[in-house]
Order: C-alpha cells, then structure tokens, then sequence
C-alpha cells in the first residue's frame, strides 16, 4: 500500500460500493413525491385515473373455494391446490353488456355466470342457465373458462377447464346453456388450467388448444404414488401433455397435436395465441412452470415450429404463469408479457416482456425488455392484463401477486427452496418436501398497477390510484362493465373473493373500441386485429379467446387515445385474410364492425 | 514442414502456468453448463463481471501498489460471480464483482486478505441488494451427468492439488449435520441432503472452501475450520437461511484466518524468522 492518502480513498470507493444497492433501492422513493396517501383528485391530476372496489355496490358476492386433495398431500396442499380461481368475461345473450363466469374449485360448490343488468349491477345465473355445478368427485373441479362461437351461431360457447373431465357447453342463443357430448378425442381425465379458442387453420371454425399442467395419468384425489410434483423446478418435462383439437364442424372435433407437432410434456399454466409473425395464421405461445416459454410458430395451419429457442425467447426457464400480448410502445406490433417469480433475497426470476424485433433472417425474434421498461419485479406473479386504465393512448398493465397468504409473519421459502434445488429423484416425490404448517410462501403481496409513460417506462401506481391488494390473486380480466367507455378490472383470487374494480379517468380523455363480428371469418372473429392510427399514435390490438392467467377479456378492442379528438383510421385485418379500413371513424363509441360489411 | 518449425520456433519457451488451470477449468465447467441448459440467462452478465472484476484488480493495483498485476485471479472471481448472481438485471454482476475485487485491498489483516473475495461479494449483494439479487440455487437440468460430472472432475482435480481431504470433510459434515437437522426440524432427511445436489453447492464445495489464501495452513486445522463451517451453516438452516453456506464461509473463515495469522505472527516474532511464502497451486474460486 503507497501512502496514507490512497488508503482513505480505497476506503471511501468501498464504503460507495456498499452503499450503491441502498441508492438503487430508494432512488425511485427519494425521486418522486413519496407522500401517497390516496386521494381521488390527486389520483386524477397525478395518473388520470383513480379505482374504486365495486364489488359489494354492484351486487358480486363471489368466493372461491380450493380443492381438497388426496390426503397424502396434505402437508404441502396450500401449494398444490393453489389455483382455480379464475373469471372470463363475455357477452352471453349478446345484448351489449359485459358478463363474466367465475370458477368455483372444491367439490360441491357452484360457479357463477354473471349476467349484467345494465344498472350497475349484476345477478348470478349460472344455476338457472346449467353451468353452475360442475365441481364433484365424478367430474372434477373447475380450474378456467375460455368462450368462443365454435358452432358460428353469434351466440359465444363455454369451454370449461378442469382438473378432471372438461367441459364444453353450447351456448341456446343466450337463453341456457346445454352441455356437448364430446368424443373419445377428448381427454377422460386431465389437470387442464389453460385452453384457446383460436382457428389455427383459418377455415373459419375456432379449433381449441388444452394445456396439462399435472400429467394426465395422475388423479389428484386418489393418487396411486407421491412422485406426482415435478422433476426440476426450472426443467420439468414431466407435466401434461398437449391437445389439439381441430374443429370439423357439426360438433365434430379430431385431436392434431402430434400430427401437428405440438408435442411438449412442460407444466403449461397459460396460453394464448395472436398472429406474431405477420403470416396470417396465429401463433401460440404457451408460459410454463418449472421451465421455458414455448413460442409455437403457425405454418400456414399445417403445422407448429418450436421456435422458442430461435427466437430467443425459449432458453432461461423461469416460472411461466401468464400469456397477455400488449402494443406497448404502440409501434404496431404486439409484446409477450410472461410472469414468473421473484422474492427478494430468494430468487428473481423477473417477469418478462417479450418484444419482437425481425432478424437478418426475416424470422421473429425477441428481446426481453422487461427490466428497461421497470415492468419486471412483480412477485409470485399469476395473471396480467394490458389495458389503458387512464385513456392516455399507452397501455398500462395490471399483475396479479401472491401465492399463499396463511399465518402472517411466516415463510415457508427456506423449506421450498431447499427441495426446489435437488436433485429430480428428491423434488419430483411429494413425500420429500417439507410440511408448511400453516405457513406463509410469498403471501400478502400486492398486486402491481404499471402506468405506462409512454416515453419508455412504467410507474407502479396501486396505492396511489385507490387499487391495492393483497390477496392471493390468480386471474385478471378488463372489461367495460358499465359502458363507459373506461375499462374496469376484475380481478379473481384464491380461496378469496372476486373483486371488481371501477376506473375513473380525466374528463378530457377520449377512447375508441371496436367490437368485431367475422362472416367468413369464425364468428367470434378471434384472430381479427385492429390496428388504430391517431394524432401520429398507432397501436394493435387483436381479438383473442384465452388472455392472461385463466382469463378472458371483453372481446371488443378498447383504445384510449388521450386528449385526441379525431381519430384517422382503424384498419382491420380479418383472418380469412380481408383488410378493411374504417377512415376517421367516431370517437368514444364503441364501433360494431362486421367482417365484409365494414365502410370506407 | 517449415510452419510447423516456425510454430514450434514461437512456442518455444512458452510453458504452461498450473495457475491457468482453475480458470480454464472453471471456464469449461460453466461453458458445459450453458451450453446444456443456459443457466447464464445472457452472455452480457457474465461478461459484465468479468469486465468489472478486470478494471477493478487493475485500477486498484495499480494505485495501491503501483504495478499491473496478472488477470487470472480477477478472472476467476468475474466468471464466479457470473455463475453465482441470479439477478435479471446487468448491475448486480458488476458491483458484486468490484466489491469482491475491492475487498481484497481492503479488508486486509497482516497484509492479507482474510475474506474470500466472491463469499465476501455474494453476501454483501444478499444482504445490500435483497430485492436485485438471488444465488444461483437449482439444478442445472435434471439429469445426473451434469451432477456427475463435476463432481468427478472436481475431485481428481482437488485431490492433486492435495485438498480433497477439504471438500471431503465438508461433504460429511454436512451430511452429518443433516441427520440432526432432519431430527430437530422433523423435515425429510432426503429435503435436507436436496440442496447438496444442486450445483451451489458443487462450486462452493470444491472451487471456494478450498482457497488457499483465505484457508488455513495445516492440515488438521482445515479439516477443523471446514467441521465449524458445516456447523454454523446447520445453525444457520435450523433458522431457515436459504444461502447458510456462504453466511457461515462468510463468518467461519475470516475468524480463522485471523486466529492463524496472530498465531502465526506471534511465534514468528518469537523466533525472529519468517514463515514459508504460500506458494502452493490453487483450484479456487478466488485465489486474491
């Protein structure tokens, strides 16, 4: 060592390098006005927007109930029977207003499909329509719904996933539902948390996608071994498999998945599919646990490439809980938002947004920009929806957090990630993980509310706008509930109740949606895309079935455009392949268009 | 024939350095590693450590010394580093490989160092950067070759260098220890013997618990100092710390080093001599 001097600033340069995590952590507190304390004006003048729970108001009175499993895993059943809760909104009688159904995931109880009165408020039918009681020891318990019209009789049919024997009911143009005798091409038993209604083949009937997340063979209430869980918690192909089920009309289905190549055995826990590639047929992109995403490239509906590797985004396996797509930069073209786990000092996995960017090759590829945009440290995030709750013309994104929420000031992560980390002969046997007790694994933790600034970076507001919660939320949805033309978010929790919640905008942001109806195209035009010009903005948005974590949302397109008063275009591509442009169409309305039928 | 004679002619006189071999073995291990089963997430983290690791030893020993100094030690604590930190964002890998760097000028007893660089890095990021920063604590894949492997090319490699006796004692130490954790716990012995067949526990059992300039000298004290690692690491997981291995490194290690050194200064000022250079080969994951 040279001299005195050099030792005291040798000394100084490590205490800053210390000191940098704290700087880091509390820039953001320190930089903006940490006085949060919520208040509607200042929500308004702030974030141009404030939320309003409306559950109670608006008559919901829904709670969830998780499977009781089979004994043998009763020491660590918070954590298998962590899911079902889910919502998935539709216009069942297609009068204009939103519906949602919920699932229900304990023997004998009921799910609810709630039909919307027009008056802010809403009345349970489920039971007078047929689709309420679904949960029993013979059948199973609900785990999601997704809706689509596969007859194309313009009334949306109901698909309901299960850990047990799937569902599908048709739609009696919204007078009652009666259930389909499906065929040996169906699963006798599955552990199904995901499907999609989605026309791979573009033949103008909607064909479904079903996702395993446990392995078919297994029943979870009468299990024959405890070697069940699975055998990596980042490599894990020892889930369920795969259907494809292509839709011959009539009622006809014939299951494609291996002669189609989508063949995997990941733990699938979301789906969700959209045209990636500009090719004209959707793509589908599948978020697993204990492993990677899996990008599934549509070619020209003959069959699906895996090309998750290749395009970057199918190497580091995270904890894949959600699929919602997102024209975040409003650059017309659709990010992937994928939600994993991240506990401090435990493991950061770090959500990712997938955003595409063509290569010298001309395929798709993806870059994870998560990070960069401030969108990344959720929690143990389920679902997230991209929705523009303040109207500002930028899509903001609401996550849903927390996985077990039992005694407070518990943890059961040392004993998770104790077992997470060994070897597959240890972590794939129920038997070897550790009792929880009655403890606590990344519970109470609040959902996150993102603003996007629109100039590249989100701002997490849930305190600030009158939003936070902290149960354990499993499925998000957005929906213009009241016709209003602002979204509202519903939000399902486990072993929780279902939760609504109002937005409340500035009074000089405008907004645009587009409710589509394809004729050649299927019925419930999902596919369909509408790419929106304005005031030198363009964003894309498409009509999708499945979206999120066991969600659906609303199928009309809803676009804020921020003070704008006109709008320039909307072009609306089609998947029969038919483009329509719809020039200087009016705003706050919401925009009924027919495929064929729709004016320059 | 006379390529041959000019390649020769250049290579002439250059001799292999046994000082190489842990970074290219460390190297190989990690590019194995992600070539199966991609555990870096993306090269420009690993790059950033060692970028990091690079200008700190540099600009450091420069000034502080006032001579450049060889790369291979830095090198090592970046690529460790790189493979450790868990974080999805790019800081967390530059800043646990400058305070690791730094540490070694720093927290100095005797004029030298007593904190393994990378132990001394990874806990500060675990216990500064809490919500940046994990280790690295799954498999790599599931399949037991990866496992196998290194255990197998570990222990060949340490048991020349004359440390395997560490990595040994460690290993029944622990396993040891679980016996009783599992009893005082009532956890599944099996859930706690998990986390040695992660690979955590593969680069610090042979790559920083072996390090020379941070362990003792004899024998039978490195056995000991490595026995009271394992014990307070099974303190530590009897109070549910997920990283105990690197807490109890963190606390076991620089308390013997300073017991040796003292020691050892103090018989040498009795006997008015100086004690032998340590001068023998390391494997280690930082050998400062």
């Amino acid at each position: 060592m040279k001299t005195k001097k050099s030792k005291i600033g040798l000394f100084v340069f490590f205490a800053i390098l210390l000191a940098t995590p704290y700087i880091i952590a509390n820039y953001d507190v320190w930089s903006v006005d940490s006085n949060a304390a919520f208040d509607q004006q200042t929500a308004l003048d702030r974030h141009g927007f404030y939320m309003e729970d409306v559950t109670e108001a608006w008559g919901v009175d829904f709670k969830h109930q998780a499977p009781k499993l089979d004994a043998k895993l009763e020491h660590i059943m918070p954590q298998v029977a962590s899911v079902g809760a889910s919502v998935s909104v539709v216009d069942f009688n297609n009068d204009g207003l939103q519906d949602f159904y919920v699932t229900n995931s304990a023997y004998e109880t009921d799910n609810a499909l709630y039909k919307n009165n027009g008056d802010n408020s809403f009345t349970d039918v489920a039971d007078s329509m047929g689709v309420a009681s679904l949960n029993n020891k013979e059948e199973g318990v609900s785990m999601s719904a997704v809706w689509g019209d596969y007859d194309n009789d313009g009334y949306e049919d109901l698909f309901v996933t299960k850990w047990g024997k799937v569902t599908l009911f048709h739609n009696d143009q919204g007078a009652t539902f009666s259930r389909v005798e499906l065929g040996d091409e169906f699963p006798e038993w599955i552990n199904s948390n995901t499907a999609v209604w989605f026309d791979y083949d573009q033949d103008g009937l909607l064909d479904l996608f079903l996702g395993g997340y446990f392995h078919e063979s297994i029943d979870l209430w009468n299990l024959e071994t405890t070697e069940i869980m699975p055998e990596s918690f980042e490599y894990a192909k020892n889930g369920g498999r795969k259907f494809l089920f292509h839709n011959l009309g009539n009622g006809q289905f014939e299951e494609v998945s291996n002669e189609l190549g989508l063949v995997s055995n990941r733990w699938s826990y979301a789906a969700s599919s959209t045209d990636l590639n500009g090719s004209g047929y959707p793509d589908l992109v599948i978020a697993n646990d204990y492993g990677v995403d899996e990008l599934f490239i549509n070619n020209k509906g003959k069959e699906f490439v895996n090309a998750g590797e290749r395009a970057g985004m199918g190497f580091a396996p995270k904890s894949g809980m959600n699929v919602s797509f997102g024209d975040v930069m409003n650059r017309g073209e659709q990010a992937i938002y994928v939600t994993n786990i991240s506990e401090q000092g435990v493991l950061i996995q770090g959500n990712n947004l997938w955003v595409p960017r063509r290569g010298k090759d001309q395929n798709i590829h993806f870059q994870n920009l998560a990070g960069s945009l401030g969108i990344e440290l959720g929690g143990w995030s389920y679902g997230a929806q991209f929705g523009d709750l303040n109207l500002d013309g930028y899509l903001d994104l609401y996550v849903a957090n927390g996985f077990v929420s039992d005694e407070e000031g518990t943890d059961y992560w040392y004993d998770f990630s104790m077992v997470a980390g060994g070897n597959k002969s240890i972590i794939a046997d129920a038997n070897n993980w550790p009792a929880m007790k009655g403890r606590s694994l990344s519970g109470y933790q609040e959902n996150k509310i993102w603003l996007n600034d629109g100039a590249g970076k989100f701002r997490e507001v849930a305190d600030a706008v009158g939003g936070s919660l902290n149960l354990d939320s499993r499925s998000v949805a957005t929906a213009d509930l009241n016709n209003d033309g602002r979204l509202e978010v519903l939000v399902a929790t486990q072993k929780g109740p279902l939760k609504i919640y109002s937005t409340t905008t500035a009074e000089d942001k405008n907004w645009i949606a587009f409710n589509l109806k394809g004729t050649t195209s299927n019925k419930s035009a999902i596919g369909a895309s509408v790419r929106l010009f304005w005031n030198n903005h363009q964003q894309v948005q498409s009509v999708q079935s499945a979206s999120g974590f066991s969600s659906q949302n609303q199928h009309a397109l809803h676009f804020g455009l921020g003070k704008a008063a006109t709008v320039e275009k909307a072009v609306v591509e089609w998947p029969s392949g038919q483009v329509d442009t719809l020039k200087s169409p009016v705003i706050n309305k919401t925009h009924l268009l027919t495929e064929a039928a729709v004016h320059e | 024939m006379n390529k041959v004679s000019s390649i020769a002619g250049m290579l002439k006189g250059v001799r292999y350095n046994p000082k190489y071999t842990p970074p290219l073995l460390i190297t190989a291990i990690l590019l194995a590693a992600h070539i199966s089963f991609g555990i870096l997430e993306s090269y420009p983290k690993l790059l950033m450590a060692i970028g990091a690791s690079f200008v700190t030893e540099l600009l450091l020993h420069r000034l502080l010394v006032g001579s450049w100094r060889d790369l291979s030690s830095a090198y090592i604590s970046g690529i460790s580093v790189g493979i450790l930190i868990r974080s999805p964002q790019l800081w967390p890998f530059a800043l646990c490989a400058m305070i690791s760097i730094a540490s070694k000028y720093v927290l100095r007893y005797k004029d030298q160092h007593i904190w393994n660089p990378s132990n001394f890095g990874v806990v500060a990021m675990l216990l500064l950067a809490p919500q940046s920063v994990a280790v690295l604590s799954i498999q790599w894949g599931n399949n037991m070759w990866a496992m196998l492997i290194i255990w197998i090319i570990g222990s060949v490699s340490i048991y020349r260098l004359r440390r395997f006796h560490i990595c040994a004692t460690y290993v029944i130490s622990f396993f040891v220890f679980a016996v009783f954790r599992s009893w005082f716990t009532g956890t599944p012995y099996l859930a706690e013997i998990s986390p040695i067949t992660g690979p955590m526990y593969q680069l610090f059992t042979f790559f920083m618990i072996t390090d020379p300039k941070t362990t003792v000298k004899s024998k039978w004290g490195q056995i000991f100092v490595v026995v009271c690692v394992a014990f307070v690491e099974m303190i530590f997981r009897i109070n549910e710390a997920v990283y105990a291995p690197f807490y109890a490194l963190f606390i076991v290690g620089p308390i013997a080093m300073f017991i040796e050194l003292w020691w050892n200064d103090r018989g040498q000022q009795e006997m008015v001599g100086e004690g032998p250079a340590r001068t023998e080969p390391t494997m280690a994951i930082d050998n400062g």
